[in-house]
């Protein structure tokens, strides 16, 4: 007999082991799909996860994709760690693109070494001014952060429109809607010759670092744990609630901010209507894969991004529609939130007694 | 035995050529790539309908659909590239950029780049189509068949495409009824049913009786439809999306354009160019008419599609005066193909101004 009985306590154990059996079960519900639709599952999950990275070339795409849902995921990670449902990180990077786009764009056909640390600082600044408008609007007016943030998406997304269309437009471009090309000294230098991966990916190596030791070795991290556990013993204790929610979302805000800036400043070179597949959203996936913990959030951002991969590839090969890869983006999370109930229960297995 | 020599040496000459010219064009292959879904309607759907004419010519194809114009194109051409493809369709204005730059990397890869206008490698082509020929014949129609003398228009993107859509229109329209006012809302996307169909509302409300649009979506046709108005399908035939408010579409052709590209990989005699072909070359297609439109008036529409095909009619013949009555072309004269691409000023009788 099968009996389901609740845990005493959360599994420390099966914490960790749910996300590897969430991504478990969407290899084996992907081949399923992929045989169901008529494509030889192996074949298929071979072109998906192993074929893109195959070759040095296409690992360091799988590092370029990686890093700005990793450095998007550990901020968020401060948030949703301390009860803040940030889910405008998308909104954030677009700001603070678009800012630091500006400051490129000041600096157009200049050189010098000055350039490019204020073109970041400017990034980061963009994403924490957009954040700090859900943050300052639920701490003093008590909105709901969920909806502020989400809807600010798409008014950062309408001012990313005005202005490339507009008054940041290429003036030698026939008002196609892209500024023009940042100068060299605003773009981030290339690590390897030939290859597209950037000097971004240390702001994420050093996002992962500090956030590390906030989490794990400081006040704030403490706070921010007991917060995510229970607001109402966050209040017994005495902590400054307010203080700490405008913080989190500033941390998540620079940190999608930058992610935005490792994008115009690295790939893509000048601003333009779409700066980003929607990194910031599938962030939120990468930071609940990754359990909120900065190494898992490595992990995780490089299993979402080969699905990003996987699926041109896929179709590139066999001919797989390339929105797959939203399928399994898909899966990972539902199989996650599903395995989640193993935290809180477990299945145990009664012998019949005569 | 001379004779035989020569014949046997040219005979076998042609043998090797066609022998060889067919083990190239067997070879050939083409790859595609996409902003959206191919779908069954609209832009992509267009361009992937031509990709299955280059496969009916005997070409192996690749598609990948999809495709945001963000850092991840770069990464999608460069696979292709390296992938054994000998020509790249890249289908979007904002895969220009991309496209330039892994041109550089795949000198003996060809990349053909739809509506855009750089050309720095010698591998690049661009192409476009002159759409703005087709919206001469709906401004005809337009013209005609309002009763309100409002003509709706739903924009996307103040680009000069655009404008320039609008502007041939309005010229046709004018033509035959010298009283009718366009009315533009933008809508800022190339594909959003719901703003689409929310634009084509608030023109309805504002007295339109024909609707325009240069968006994608069947979404302002079937709004059209229930409101009883009249309306144009846009890339492909809609006909059977809205078929009492349809009166014809304008489609986007490229299979001819694609398969001639193609071909000419095989045969070695690509070259660069900067193509951009209206209704004489097949790439603008004008769909059916409907029954409803008098025959006199399908009789005038065409004889202006023969006439706009051989050149006889020029959409943007003067005298034509922007809005504030300065003249942009002079009587007799008719507008080069450098004005049309920069053209960024309505001309006299549309409402509004373009939004800045």
């Amino acid at each position: 007999m099968i009996k389901i009985v609740k845990r005493d306590q959360p599994s420390r154990a099966i914490f960790f082991f749910t996300p590897v059996l969430a991504i478990f079960l969407t290899l084996v519900a992907g081949g399923l799909i992929f045989f169901i639709l008529g494509f030889k599952p192996f074949e298929a999950l071979k072109f998906f996860f192993i074929v893109p990275i195959a070759d040095k070339y296409g690992f360091s795409e799988l590092l370029l994709k990686a890093t700005p849902l990793c450095l998007i995921a550990i901020g968020l990670s401060f948030c949703f760690k301390s009860n803040n449902w940030n889910i405008g990180a998308e909104g954030q990077l677009t700001f603070g693109a678009i800012v630091s786009g500006g400051v490129a764009l000041l600096f157009y056909e200049q050189e010098g070494f000055y350039i490019l640390p204020i073109v970041i600082l400017a990034g980061a600044i963009g994403g924490m001014l957009y954040a700090s408008i859900p943050a300052i609007l639920k701490t003093y007016f008590n909105t709901n952060e969920i909806l502020v943030s989400l809807m600010l998406v798409y008014v950062s997304k309408l001012i990313l429109d005005y202005l490339v269309v507009g008054p940041w437009s290429n003036p030698e471009g026939f008002n196609f809607p892209e500024t023009r090309q940042f100068s060299d000294s605003a773009k981030l230098p290339l690590l390897f010759e030939g290859l597209r991966i950037h000097a971004g990916i240390f702001l994420a190596l050093a996002a992962v670092v500090i956030s590390w030791f906030v989490f794990y070795k400081t006040y704030l991290g403490f706070q921010m744990k007991v917060s995510g556990f229970s607001l109402k013993t966050a209040k017994y204790a005495g902590y400054k609630g307010k203080k700490m929610i405008i913080l989190v979302f500033l941390i998540s805000g620079a940190c999608a901010g930058l992610a935005g800036v490792g994008e115009i400043t690295g790939p893509i070179g000048q601003l333009h209507r779409e700066i980003s597949p929607d990194y910031g959203f599938t962030a939120i996936i990468v930071a609940f894969l990754g359990r909120l913990h900065p190494v898992g959030i490595i992990f995780a951002s490089l299993v979402v991004a080969i699905t990003y991969l996987g699926a041109e590839t896929a179709q590139i090969f066999m001919q797989i529609p390339k929105y797959t890869g939203q399928v399994f983006q898909g899966m990972i999370l539902f199989f996650l939130l599903a395995s989640d109930y193993l935290l809180f229960f477990k299945i145990k297995f009664i012998g019949l007694k005569k | 035995m001379h004779k035989f020599l020569i014949r046997s040496f040219v005979s076998s000459l042609v043998l090797l050529f066609t022998l060889t010219v067919a083990a190239v064009a067997k070879d050939v292959k083409a790859a595609f790539v996409y902003i959206g879904p191919t779908g069954d309607h609209g832009w992509t759907y267009q361009h992937d309908v031509g990709r299955k004419a280059v496969e009916a010519a005997g070409f192996e194809t690749t598609y990948v659909e999809g495709v945001p114009e963000s850092a991840d194109a770069e990464r999608v051409l460069r696979q292709l590239a390296n992938s054994g493809h000998d020509i790249i369709f890249t289908t979007s204005f904002g895969y220009m950029n991309p496209t330039n730059k892994v041109a550089k990397e795949f000198p003996n890869v060809k990349f053909e780049h739809a509506t855009g206008y750089k050309r720095e490698h010698p591998n690049v082509s661009t192409y476009a189509a002159r759409f703005y020929e087709g919206r001469t014949i709906l401004g005809t129609i337009a013209g005609t068949m309002t009763k309100s003398n409002v003509i709706g228009y739903v924009a996307s993107f103040p680009i000069p495409e655009v404008i320039r859509g609008i502007n041939s229109f309005t010229l046709a329209a004018q033509k035959v009824n010298p009283n009718i006012k366009t009315k533009i809302v933008w809508a800022f996307t190339w594909y959003d049913p719901g703003k689409e169909a929310e634009a084509a509302k608030a023109l309805i409300d504002q007295g339109a009786d024909v609707i325009a649009q240069h968006t994608d979506s069947t979404a302002i046709v079937q709004m059209a439809e229930k409101a009883g108005v009249y309306a144009f399908g846009q890339a492909s035939d809609m006909d059977k999306f809205a078929p009492k408010a349809v009166l014809t579409s304008v489609e986007n052709n490229w299979g001819p354009y694609y398969v001639d590209r193609v071909k000419a990989v095989a045969n070695g005699t690509w070259n660069q160019k900067d193509t951009w072909h209206g209704i004489g070359d097949g790439m603008v297609v004008i769909s059916g008419l409907d029954s409803q439109m008098p025959s006199d008036l399908q009789a005038k529409v065409k004889k202006l599609q023969a006439d706009l095909a051989s050149g006889k009619v020029h959409s943007f013949t003067g005298p034509i005066y922007d809005q504030k009555g300065n003249l942009m072309v002079a009587e007799g004269k008719t507008a080069d193909d450098g004005m049309l691409a920069g053209m960024m000023t309505y001309v006299k009788g549309v409402e509004g101004d373009i939004p800045k």
